[in-house]
C-alpha cells in the first residue's frame, strides 16, 4: 500500500519539469498575447518602429538583430568548434582528449557576465581602434556568442564523431584514402545528424543569451547595415527595458519573451528530431 | 515426506511466445530437487517463478497453479516480499552488496524488522557456518564484500539467503565458473542444508546434479521429459531423450 | 590533363589548421582563466570577503553579495534536488518506456533549453507578481529551480541506469521492496553521479544573472531572511561593470566568481572520475 504511495508521489515529482514549463509558458503568453492582439501580430513582429512611450511596438529590427548575431556566432563559432571536435577525435591520443573535452567544456562554466566584462574591456575598443564604429558592435556580439556557444558544439560534434562506427574508418583508409578524405568524406557525413543538431542547439543557446550580449551589443534601436553597427538583439530589450516598463510596455516585452519562445521551442523541437533520426541510425 | 511445492499445469508466456508448457511436477520438503537440460530449456524460468521473481519480466503471462505449503503462489494480492523471504534464491553469478561481510547477511534480516544487535551476530554467524564460510571471515566480518574470492562471494549469498531463515532454497547454476574446492564446498554445505530445508537447483551440469539430487527434473524446451528419483533417472531413464542428455549426445 | 593536388599535402595543410585553430581556441579558454586571476586576484583579501559593499560598490567588499548568493543557492537546491531526484527514478525504477516517459523527457529536454531571459521573466511575472512574493531570495530561489531541475533530472537519471541490474534482482530476492530497494541499494550506488549533478548546478547558480536581477532584485543590504531582497555575486558584478562603479572591484569579483565556478567545475569531474573508477 504504502509502495503505491510513493509510486504516486514520484510520478507527480517527474510531471514538475513538464508542469514547470507550462506554468511558464501560461503566464507568459497571459502577459503578452493583450497587447499582440492590441497591435496587431503583423504588426508586432514586421514593424521597426519600436517607441513604446509613444504607443509603437514593432520589435522587426530586434528580430533581425538577434539573427545577424547568431549567424554571426554560427559563422565564426561552427568552423572552430568542428576544428576541434575533428582534432580532438581523429588527430589526438584518446587520453588527451579525455583532458581537453572537458577543458572546453568548462568554457561553458564562465558566467555570461564575465564574457560581457571581457568583451567590453578587451574586444570593443579592439574593434573600435582596428576597425572602425564605436566597437560596440553586431560583430562584438557575434564573437562573443561564438566563443560561447563553443563548448556545446564542440562537445556534442565530438560524441557524434566518436558514434561513427570505426568499421567506416577502417573500411575507407583500406580503399586507399589518406587520414583527411577519410574525415571528410566518410566520418563527418555519418555524423552529419549528430552535428546538426549541435549547431541548433548551439543556435538555440546564441538566440537566447542576454547579459553578455548586452554589455557588447551597442543597443542602438535600428537594423543593421554593417558588422559594425550597433545592435539590440531581442533578449537585450528584454533586459534593458523591463526594469522601468509598465502597462503596454511590460505587455509588449512579455510579448517579446513569446517571440523568443517560440524561436527556442522550434529550434528545441527540431534538434530533437534530429537527435532521434540520429540515434536511430 | 510431505510436499513442499507443487506445480500443477503450468504454462509460462512470453510476449505470446510459450516457454514452458503443462508442467506438472512436486519438490518433496527437505529434499533437493536437481532440474536439468539443456540452455534455454526454461530451468531458470521456472526456478524464477517460484519466487516470482519473474514478476520482474514484462510481458508475461502465466496459466496454472503452483503451491507452496497448499497456497498457491501465483494469486496477484500475493505478499510476493514475504514469499521471497521464504523462497530465496542463490543467482549464477555471486552479486555482493557494496557493503562489508556483516551488513551483506543483515540487509534483508534488519530491514524486516530484525533490530537486536545480538540477535544479528548469532544470525550471521549461525547462517557463515551453515554455508562454510564462517572460518575464512569470521576475523573480518567488517571488510567490504567485495574483496572475497569468487567462491567466497558465492558461499557468501548462500548465507545471506539463509539469514532470511527461509524454508525453500532455489539456486541458479551456483557453482557456475567456480573452482573446484569452492564447488566442492557448496555441494557439501547443500547436502546439510537439506535437512532443514527444502532445495531446487538448476544445472546445465549433469554430474553435479547426479551427485547431490534426490530427485530430478529434466526439462528440454519448456516441457517436462521425465521426473524421478535421481538413481531411477540417472540408472534407467524412461525416455530416449533423457537417455540421450544424460550421455551427452546433446546439450 | 588536370592537375589534382596531391591529397597528402591537403591532409597536411588541413592538419595543421585543425590543430592551430584548436590551440586557438583553447589559448582563449586559459587566456580568459589567467587575464581575470591577474587583475582580479590582487584585489581579493581578507577584507574583501568578509566586509560589505560600501557607496553603492565603490568601496568595501562583496560579504552581503556572497551571502545573498548562497541563500539563494540554498533554496533553489532545496527544491531542485527533492524533485529532481524524484523524477529521475521515477523515470528508471517505476516506468518502462512509454508516452508518458516520452513526456517527460520532452518537457525536460525543453525545459532545459529555455533562455535565462525567459524564466527571468516568468520568475517575475509569477513569483514576484502573481504570488506576491515580491524582489525575495524566494523568488529568485524558486525560479533558479526550474533553471537547475532538467540538468538534476538528467544526471541523476544516468548515474541510477548505471547501477548493475543484478543489485536490484538481488535485493528483491531478499524480500526487500521497491522502494526500500532504491533508497538502501540504487540510490547510495548512483550518489557520486547525483553528486557531480548538483555541484554543476551550484556552479551554473553562482554565475547566472537574468534570472536573478528579475526575481531577487538589486538590493545591497544584507538579507535578513528569505522574504528579503538580495545582490548575488553575479548581479552585483554586472552592475559594478555596466555602471562603471569601480573597476578593481569588477575585477575582483569576476575573479572570485570565475574561479569559484571553475574550482567547482573541477571537483565535479573529480568526483565523477572516482565513481567511474570505482565501477
Amino acid at each position: 500500500m504504502k509502495e503505491k504511495i510513493i509510486e504516486k508521489i514520484l510520478m507527480l515529482l517527474a510531471f514538475s519539469a513538464i508542469g514547470a514549463l507550462l506554468l511558464m509558458a501560461i503566464f507568459i503568453f497571459k502577459e503578452g498575447m493583450p497587447i499582440i492582439f492590441k497591435v496587431g501580430l503583423k504588426n508586432f513582429l514586421f514593424s521597426a518602429h519600436w517607441a513604446p512611450t509613444k504607443g509603437y511596438f514593432g520589435i522587426f529590427s530586434m528580430i533581425v538583430s538577434s539573427l545577424f548575431v547568431t549567424i554571426g556566432a554560427l559563422i565564426i563559432g561552427v568552423p572552430l568548434s568542428l576544428a576541434c571536435a575533428i582534432t580532438l577525435t581523429e588527430f589526438v591520443h584518446r587520453r588527451l582528449m579525455r583532458i581537453l573535452k572537458p577543458t572546453i567544456e568548462l568554457l561553458a562554466g564562465i558566467p555570461s557576465v564575465v564574457y560581457g566584462f571581457l568583451g567590453v574591456v578587451l574586444l570593443v575598443p579592439l574593434i573600435r581602434d582596428y576597425l572602425g564604429g564605436p566597437g560596440l558592435s553586431l560583430l562584438a556580439s557575434s564573437i562573443i556568442l561564438a566563443i560561447m556557444v563553443l563548448p556545446t558544439i564542440t562537445s556534442i560534434s565530438i560524441d557524434a564523431i566518436l558514434a561513427v562506427p570505426y568499421t567506416y574508418k577502417e573500411g575507407s583508409l583500406a580503399l586507399g584514402a589518406t587520414h583527411w578524405q577519410t574525415i571528410h568524406m566518410v566520418i563527418l557525413k555519418a555524423a552529419r545528424s549528430g552535428i546538426i543538431t549541435a549547431i541548433i542547439l548551439g543556435m538555440g543557446r546564441a538566440i537566447g543569451e542576454t547579459m553578455a550580449v548586452i554589455m557588447v551589443a551597442g543597443n542602438a534601436l535600428k537594423i543593421p547595415t554593417s558588422p559594425l553597427d550597433p545592435v539590440r538583439p531581442l533578449t537585450s530589450n528584454i533586459a534593458l527595458e523591463m526594469g522601468y516598463a509598465a502597462g503596454d510596455h511590460r505587455a509588449a516585452l512579455f510579448a517579446t519573451g513569446i517571440v523568443l519562445f517560440v524561436f527556442i521551442m522550434i529550434f528545441n523541437v527540431s534538434a530533437n528530431i534530429i537527435t532521434k533520426r540520429w540515434q536511430r541510425e | 515426506m510431505s510436499e513442499k511445492i507443487v506445480v500443477k499445469d503450468f504454462n509460462f508466456y512470453y510476449s505470446n511466445h510459450k516457454v514452458l508448457s503443462d508442467l506438472n511436477l512436486t519438490v518433496k520438503a527437505n529434499s533437493i530437487l536437481g532440474i536439468m537440460g539443456p540452455a534455454k530449456s526454461g530451468k531458470t524460468t521456472l526456478l524464477r517463478v517460484l519466487n516470482r521473481l519473474c514478476d520482474l519480466i514484462p510481458n508475461i503471462h502465466v496459466d496454472g497453479e503452483v503451491f507452496l505449503d497448499g497456497e498457491n503462489i501465483l494469486l496477484p494480492d500475493l505478499n510476493v516480499d514475504k514469499l521471497r523471504t521464504k523462497v530465496g534464491m542463490v543467482f549464477d553469478k555471486p552479486v555482493p552488496l557494496p557493503r562489508s561481510i556483516f551488513e551483506n547477511l543483515a540487509y534483508s534480516p534488519r530491514i524486516h524488522g530484525m533490530k537486536d544487535k545480538r540477535k544479528l551476530e548469532e544470525l550471521v554467524e549461525k547462517s557463515l557456518k551453515l554455508a562454510i564460510l564462517w572460518d575464512e571471515v569470521k576475523d573480518r566480518l567488517h571488510e567490504p564484500a567485495t574483496k572475497l574470492s569468487g567462491g567466497q562471494q558465492q558461499r557468501l549469498c548462500i548465507a545471506r539467503t539463509l539469514a532470511m531463515e527461509p524454508e525453500v532454497i532455489l539456486l541458479d547454476e551456483p557453482t557456475y565458473g567456480l573452482d573446484p574446492i569452492s564447488t566442492l564446498k557448496i555441494e557439501q554445505a547443500l547436502q546439510v542444508l537439506k535437512k532443514n530445508y527444502t532445495i531446487v537447483l538448476v544445472s546445465n551440469n549433469t554430474w553435479q546434479v547426479a551427485r547431490i539430487s534426490d530427485n530430478v527434473a529434466f526439462l528440454l524446451m519448456g516441457e517436462l521429459i521425465e521426473y524421478g528419483s535421481a538413481s531411477e533417472i540417472f540408472t534407467v531413464p524412461k525416455d530416449k531423450r533423457t537417455n540421450d542428455y544424460i550421455s551427452g549426445r546433446f546439450g | 590533363m588536370a592537375t589534382r593536388i596531391n591529397p597528402e599535402f591537403v591532409q597536411r595543410a588541413v592538419k595543421i589548421q585543425l590543430f592551430g585553430l584548436t590551440g586557438f581556441t583553447i589559448g582563449i579558454l586559459f587566456f580568459i582563466i589567467c587575464f581575470i586571476s591577474i587583475k582580479g586576484l590582487p584585489q581579493i583579501s581578507f577584507e574583501f570577503l568578509t566586509s560589505n559593499p560600501v557607496d553603492m560598490g565603490r568601496s568595501g567588499g562583496v560579504f552581503a553579495t556572497i551571502v545573498s548568493t548562497i541563500y539563494l543557492i540554498f533554496v533553489a537546491l532545496v527544491i531542485a534536488i527533492p524533485l529532481g531526484i524524484g523524477a529521475a527514478i521515477y523515470l528508471t525504477e517505476y516506468t518502462r518506456e512509454s508516452w508518458v516517459t516520452h513526456i517527460i523527457r520532452f518537457g525536460t529536454e525543453c525545459l532545459a533549453g529555455i533562455p535565462s531571459i525567459i524564466l527571468g521573466l516568468f520568475g517575475f511575472a509569477f513569483f514576484v507578481m502573481a504570488l506576491r512574493l515580491g524582489w525575495s531570495i524566494l523568488s529568485g530561489g524558486m525560479t533558479m529551480s526550474i533553471m537547475l531541475l532538467p540538468t538534476i533530472i538528467r544526471t541523476s537519471e544516468e548515474a541510477i541506469k548505471a547501477v548493475a541490474y543484478e543489485l536490484r534482482e538481488v535485493s528483491f530476492s531478499l524480500g526487500v521492496t521497491k522502494w526500500q530497494t532504491v533508497t538502501k541499494v540504487v540510490l547510495p550506488a548512483a550518489l557520486p553521479g547525483i553528486v557531480t549533478g548538483i555541484v554543476l548546478s551550484i556552479g551554473r547558480c553562482i554565475g547566472e544573472t537574468a534570472v536573478v536581477i528579475f526575481t531577487a532584485g538589486s538590493s545591497l543590504r544584507l538579507p535578513g531572511s528569505f522574504f528579503d531582497s538580495g545582490r548575488t555575486m553575479a548581479v552585483h558584478f554586472y552592475i559594478l561593470a555596466r555602471e562603471g562603479i569601480s573597476m578593481p572591484n569588477a575585477y575582483g569579483t569576476a575573479a572570485i566568481l570565475t574561479l569559484s565556478i571553475l574550482i567547482i567545475n573541477l571537483g565535479a569531474y573529480y568526483i565523477m572520475r572516482q565513481f567511474l573508477k570505482k565501477m
